[in-house]
């Protein structure tokens, strides 16, 4: 059993009670909703004849149903335009704040929340959403809930829940030049698989972690519910403070102070207990890209697709059916993979730093012939910061589309998403059958310089070549 | 028809059985993402496997007339992986589906069954590959399901399932129904908030 770990410290200080079934009734700090996992739960709400106990504790924004093109009231997509509605309905009858189009704070969930400096250290998070994980990045314990769970926190501010074990990702050296936070968690679940967390919290640690910016780290957070873990974590630090500083919901004056304080003191002890450990070398990752039809299926850009047949048993059959499906050949390097569409955005790589990054690859250059390529921010703030900075102009220049933000084809329940059997290269997080809209389109994972590369070349590259 | 959902203690669920086999079935597919697109969870039944039926043209096994009204489905390993959205148990509720029993399940998925009322029951591969055999040989027979016995059985066969002490009290005792739970002690949670300094202005 782990102990002093800080998952055991900001679980202790959110226990409210045991439950009959032997999970515990957790408080939740933040509460996090969005138009597509919230409106059945308000509704269970009414029925039971409850009230939101702490309106000031969920906030609320709209990401996944926006459109990107043209965000002109009432939407085009009279569904779309209904989830909305109803989201702002239910945020008025309830006093919850709603950052919506507009109101230059909507964005993606997991990201407007964080640049407001609405997550905190310390805190539990919840969101009817998985990638909530993406909020540990701050030190606070933070998971997708599904929407008899949002239900639940509504009306009690708490949860049911099971403690996780804790397991501790250490990572030494140093990413190379050209490797990023995305390269990094796709190499930990290609290695761990996408079951291997199943059960646990991640706790990503080490020197290779402490360099990574908030950005970074947020980018790796998000995505340890693809190794099945559902909340993943780094413990808070000075890169942490300075990014909190100054921000709209962050203390301010002697506040700061206190809670800069007990921020320092959450931190896993140096005795601390873990259920498990594991150890990596940061400096031998190389960019990585996915393959297959799990965020598992990644191999590094100088790697060759697994031959099925060669793999471990248990992996063999999932791995055929990803060859099929992709249409990919087992023996054949993935650099030099034909793509069609390029997509830069999401809530693992829609923020400033992975636009820039990707920016510096294509500035200069034009996007090969015959290839869709588009940026959608993560969120007003970045797509503002971005504009202030020349970097819509990079892109555009080059070719590329420049959208207003959302989640967009990440998930494609907007109008962008892939036709037929297209393939993308793209800096979202799953690669599963059909989750770009086309139910037999195909998806490359990859980080958001990759995905440049890949637009510049029409094909899957080592973007290390285009870095001058 | 207006469908009854689950309510109460779930001692035993009775019925015709259907199967999906594969590994690694996640969330997407169970409801492909575009049909979130709503504000009510009540079209999700028939949208359940939407991509996969379609790919088989009819012939998907919840497409197949002998499996209509089955409420039991046995699937493989690490079923339900992907997202947290409660669209995809709510999806296969709605189409009919009781009880799940595989080798094993996502975590959030599992707990959106059990928010529901819908046991997730566990097996070893062996078994369930078993199971699954028998399910298919003969898709009328009626499959028995005991919670208290952990097990499920035909007129000949028994296989002994398992399930964690704490979902197993919650459908036993009928309150899996974690709302109410939650708000028996109000004044444990208002406790809770004045020791967090985040909600204190850090005193
Ligand atoms: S960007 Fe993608 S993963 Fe993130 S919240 Fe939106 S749909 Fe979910």
């Amino acid at each position: 059993m782990s102990s002093r770990t800080l998952y055991d410290k900001v679980w202790n200080l959110h226990q409210v009670k045991e439950l009959p079934g032997g999970s515990t009734q957790l408080f939740v700090g933040l509460h996090l909703i969005h138009e597509v996992t919230s409106p059945q739960a308000f509704s269970a709400l009414n029925e039971k004849n409850l009230e939101v106990k702490f309106p000031h504790l969920t906030v609320a924004t709209v990401d996944h149903i926006v459109p990107t093109l043209n965000q002109q009231r009432p939407f085009s997509d009279p569904l779309a335009e209904e989830m909305l509605a109803t989201l702002e309905k239910n945020c008025t009858t309830h006093g919850i704040k709603f950052h919506g189009i507009g109101s230059n704070s909507q964005g993606v969930v997991h990201v407007m929340a964080p640049e407001l400096g609405l997550t905190q250290p310390g805190m539990t998070v919840a969101c009817g959403d998985s990638h909530t994980s993406t909020h540990g990045a701050f030190g606070a314990i933070a998971f997708g809930i599904g929407t008899s769970q949002v239900r639940d926190v509504l009306a009690s501010q708490s949860l049911a829940m099971k403690k996780l074990k804790v397991r501790r990702i250490w990572v030494d050296g140093s990413l190379q030049k050209g490797v990023y936070a995305k390269d990094l968690i796709l190499h930990i679940i290609r290695l761990l698989g996408v079951k291997g967390g199943v059960g646990f919290a991640y706790e990503f640690a080490g020197p290779a972690i402490e360099e990574l910016s908030m950005e970074g780290r947020m980018t790796i957070c998000n995505m340890a519910i693809e190794g099945g873990a559902r909340c993943g974590y780094i413990n808070p630090d000075e890169t942490t403070f300075e990014y909190l500083q100054g921000k709209e919901y962050s203390p301010k004056g002697q506040e700061w102070d206190n809670a800069i304080h007990w921020w320092k003191s959450l931190a896993s002890d140096s005795e601390a207990k873990f259920d498990d450990e594991i150890q990596l070398d940061g400096s031998s990752i190389e960019p990585t890209v996915t393959w297959g039809i799990t965020p598992g299926q990644g191999i590094s850009i100088k790697e060759r697709i697994p031959n099925p047949e060669k793999l471990p048993k248990n992996e063999q059959q999932i791995a055929k059916d990803a060859c099929k499906y992709m249409n990919l050949e087992a023996d054949q390097p993935i650099e030099g993979t034909s793509i069609d569409v390029c997509f830069i955005g999401s809530c693992t790589n829609g923020r400033l730093s992975d636009l820039q990054e990707a920016s510096k690859i294509v500035k200069g250059r034009k996007v090969s012939s015959g290839i869709r390529a588009f940026v959608v921010p993560g969120s007003q703030k970045v797509a503002k910061e971005a504009k202030q900075k020349g970097i819509d102009k990079i892109f555009l220049n080059a070719g590329f589309e420049w959208r207003e933000p959302g989640c967009s084809m990440c998930l494609a329940m907007n109008p962008d998403k892939l036709e037929g059997r297209q393939i993308s290269a793209s800096s979202s997080n799953r690669n599963f059958k059909g989750r770009q809209g086309s139910a037999n389109g195909r998806t490359l994972l990859m980080s958001p310089a990759m995905v440049a590369a890949a637009a510049i070349n029409g094909k899957v590259t080592d973007v290390r070549k285009l870095i001058q | 028809m207006k469908q009854e959902f689950p309510e109460g203690e779930i001692n035993a669920i009775s019925g015709r059985s259907l199967v999906i086999t594969g590994d690694d079935i996640d969330t997407d597919r169970i409801i492909p993402a575009r049909f979130l697109k709503c504000v009510s969870f009540s079209a999700l039944g028939e949208q359940v496997f939407a991509d996969d039926r379609k790919e088989l043209k009819g012939n998907h096994p919840f497409d197949l007339e002998q499996h209509q009204g089955s409420n039991i489905l046995v699937v493989n390993d690490n079923f339900g992986c992907g997202s947290s959205r409660e669209h995809a148990p709510q999806a296969l509720m709605r189409w009919g589906i009781r009880l799940i029993i595989g080798e094993s399940f996502a975590e959030i998925f599992f707990g959106n069954c059990l928010a529901l009322g819908i046991p997730c029951m566990t097996s070893s591969k062996q078994e369930i590959t078993k199971l699954q055999y028998l399910v298919n040989e003969n898709s009328n027979q009626i499959w028995d399901f005991n919670l208290k016995e952990l097990s499920i059985s035909n007129q000949k066969e028994s296989f002994k399932l398992n399930l964690e002490g704490g979902a197993y009290k919650m459908l036993y005792t009928g309150r899996w129904d974690a709302t109410s739970q939650l708000l028996d002690e109000e004044e444990k949670i208002n406790n809770t908030v004045k020791n967090l300094p985040y909600l204190n202005n850090f005193k």
